[in-house]
């Protein structure tokens, strides 16, 4: 590939124009996992220095999978992650979809669709919170209606779809937008020859748009997982703090708990790294995936 | 197999803009229609009403002898290719001929058969399991022919299927379109810009502006007998030749232009039908200044300025001529050569 080589007069001007971001990368990013890398093999002292911290090789981490407070950890941000990505992508593809149909309003529509997105998690928290709070919220009220009684302080259940509700609903838009690019980078002269070809509507998108999005929904499904996964902290604070009974506990808000409010740090460093891997291992398989699939 | 009929077609869009007025075209079994005109005049919009692609305003539009008109396209029997060929990017070639044969249910084997005999006649056997991006632009022209081949529908509707071909493979593939269709039999509307791809191709053509037809003819009563201003200037290159007829008045005795209606203040001459010599008997003779000479190989063309007249005129003579520019020159011209028009009205007058 050719590059153009743009060359500098001074020969510090392009080292000062990059250490904002490498500083910044050093001390926020580089710095923390180091930290955290080491503390996961350490046993920390005690708050008086008397018992200094020990090295304990792996242990922290054996003592985690040996426990089932953090495998069902494990298990609860699988279903979380996996609903949420679920909720999100396929109401934001519905939404693309009909967007995508409008001539006029379409614009318009698009505005309010993306606005959800410049909400911060913990607010969105605190707005669903609301919505279904179990004494006030309208949420309940309605359906009471229907006969079904709901509480998230109560019921795991609840407090699982209220949790994956308020973290998709964030993640719609952006979901939406994409979707929608993708969709209008379709030629429509395709929908055509396939609506001419005896293609239904319903076969039309599914045998023609839906893999020619194929692209554009695995990107999707892996930042919406690593959302899912990581971004989800201040929707949790704010509603459930991971209850009731650990059943919206999911591993970024189980390193908060275990590390900040139980100061277990040992183990909440030995979390972190896991967490890292997994992050790892997704923009692994996604570079890869993508890399291969992008030009069908 | 069928007939199409259009009578009185007409497209208003929303907002009361017009694309297409009182279009009458009877389409013979079998036949090949070429729509021509410039960009803009409705010959698109008028096929993707036939073909069901846009909704019909106004008439009625047969094809074989039921109205079609509120169909979808899926249920109106026909095919059709688009300029860009419109193939599905992720499916073979197989699948991509056989996708409209699988949405009609037909039988496995059935579909098969027809995609293989299809990939025969067009030569595309070998890259049954390939995909459109792996083709280069003549093999993805002939998988969109065969795709709507396969479906043997009652006719064919093309839409420009050649502009994006380069200039020698947009030839070769006019011939083997035409050879396909005169050996299937299968009616067909074929649109184009191109004047060279509509002569050459059509068994009867239809020339539109502004949305409506200006004539329908054979190729050569179109060439020959022009019947509006319109049709004069866009059939034939280089374009007819337009001359005020006052000027040709005062040039040649009265008894020469006897033939031509008092009516009539513009007179086309088609380049070809000056010849660079001194007038004969009953010819018009006229005379002008060489501006340009332009060789093209069998043929040339010369751009000249005849004597007192402002008009650019061209000429073209089956040879090149040993003339140097700035030279004037001699030309003559049959009488009966004269193609006379009113030109306020835009219509032939004799």
């Amino acid at each position: 590939m050719q590059t153009k080589r743009m060359t500098f007069s001074s020969k510090w001007l392009p080292y000062a124009l990059l250490a904002p971001q490498v500083i910044i990368t050093l001390i926020f990013f580089i710095w923390p996992s180091y930290q955290a890398l080491l503390q996961s093999v350490y046993r920390q002292g005690d708050a008086f220095g008397i018992r200094p911290p020990t090295f304990v090789w792996f242990d922290n981490f054996k003592a985690l999978f040996a426990d089932t407070l953090y495998l069902n950890s494990l298990k609860v941000t699988l279903i979380f992650s996996v609903g949420t990505t679920l909720l999100s992508m396929s109401v934001a593809l519905l939404f693309a979809v009909m967007v995508n149909r409008m001539i006029r309003s379409r614009d318009s529509y698009t505005t309010f669709l993306v606005w959800p997105y410049a909400v911060a998690p913990a607010i969105a928290g605190v707005l669903w919170w609301f919505i279904f709070n179990p004494s006030i919220g309208i949420m309940p009220y309605v359906l009471d209606m229907f006969g079904y009684d709901w509480n998230h302080r109560r019921n795991s259940q609840d407090a699982m779809m209220m949790v994956i509700i308020a973290a998709a609903w964030k993640q719609i838009s952006y979901n939406f937008l994409f979707f929608l690019a993708g969709l209008q980078s379709i030629p429509h002269s395709l929908i055509e020859a396939a609506a001419i070809d005896g293609a239904s509507r319903m076969k039309r998108f599914w045998t023609i748009v839906f893999p020619l999005l194929s692209p554009i929904t695995f990107f999707l499904m892996v930042v919406n997982i690593v959302y899912a996964m990581f971004d989800t902290f201040g929707v949790i604070h704010a509603t459930t703090e991971g209850g009731p009974a650990q059943a919206t506990n999911i591993l970024v808000y189980k390193v908060y708990r275990d590390g900040f409010v139980n100061l277990n740090i040992g183990s909440s460093a030995a979390q972190s790294v896991i967490l890292m891997a997994i992050v790892i291992i997704l923009t692994v398989i996604q570079f890869r995936y993508i890399e291969r699939r992008v030009n069908y | 197999m069928a007939s199409i009929t259009m009578d009185n077609l007409g497209k208003v869009y929303a907002g009361n803009v017009r694309a297409v007025t009182g279009v009458n075209i009877d389409i013979a079994d079998g036949e090949m229609i070429v729509l021509v005109g410039p960009s803009g005049c409705g010959k698109s919009t008028l096929l993707r009403m036939v073909a069901g692609l846009e909704t019909i305003t106004e008439g009625t539009l047969r094809i074989g002898e039921r109205v079609v008109n509120t169909l979808e396209p899926a249920d109106r029997d026909i095919a059709m290719v688009f300029q860009n060929y419109a193939l599905y990017p992720h499916m073979t070639v197989f699948n991509n001929l056989a996708y409209g044969l699988k949405n009609r249910g037909l039988k496995k084997a059935e579909i098969d058969r027809r995609v293989k005999d299809a990939a025969e006649m067009l030569q595309i056997g070998q890259f049954l399991d390939r995909k459109p991006r792996q083709l280069s632009g003549g093999q993805r022209q002939r998988v969109a022919m065969g795709r709507a081949l396969v479906r043997e529908p009652a006719a064919f509707l093309f839409d420009e299927p050649l502009s994006n071909l380069d200039a020698k493979l947009r030839v070769q593939m006019r011939v083997e379109i035409r050879q396909l269709q005169k050996r299937l039999g299968t009616t067909s509307l074929y649109v184009t810009h191109d004047q060279l791809e509509a002569l050459t191709m059509a068994d009867r053509l239809v020339v539109l502006n502004g949305g409506r037809i200006e004539q329908i003819g054979t190729p050569m009563e179109l060439y020959s007998r022009p019947e509006t201003v319109f049709v004069a200037g866009f059939i034939g290159s280089p374009a007819m030749n337009m001359l005020p007829a006052d000027y040709l008045r005062t040039l040649v005795p009265a008894e020469a232009l006897a033939h031509v209606p008092q009516n009539a203040d513009l007179i086309g001459i088609r380049p070809e039908d000056l010849a660079l010599a001194p007038p004969a008997m009953g010819e018009i003779g006229l005379s002008g200044r060489l501006l340009l000479l332009e060789p093209a190989g069998a043929e040339s063309h010369l751009h000249l300025v005849f004597d007192g007249i402002d008009e650019h005129v061209v000429v073209r003579l089956p040879h090149v001529p040993d003339v140097s520019e700035g030279a004037t020159l001699q030309f003559s011209l049959k009488r009966e050569k004269l193609h006379p028009f009113h030109q306020a009205s835009g219509q032939r007058v004799a």
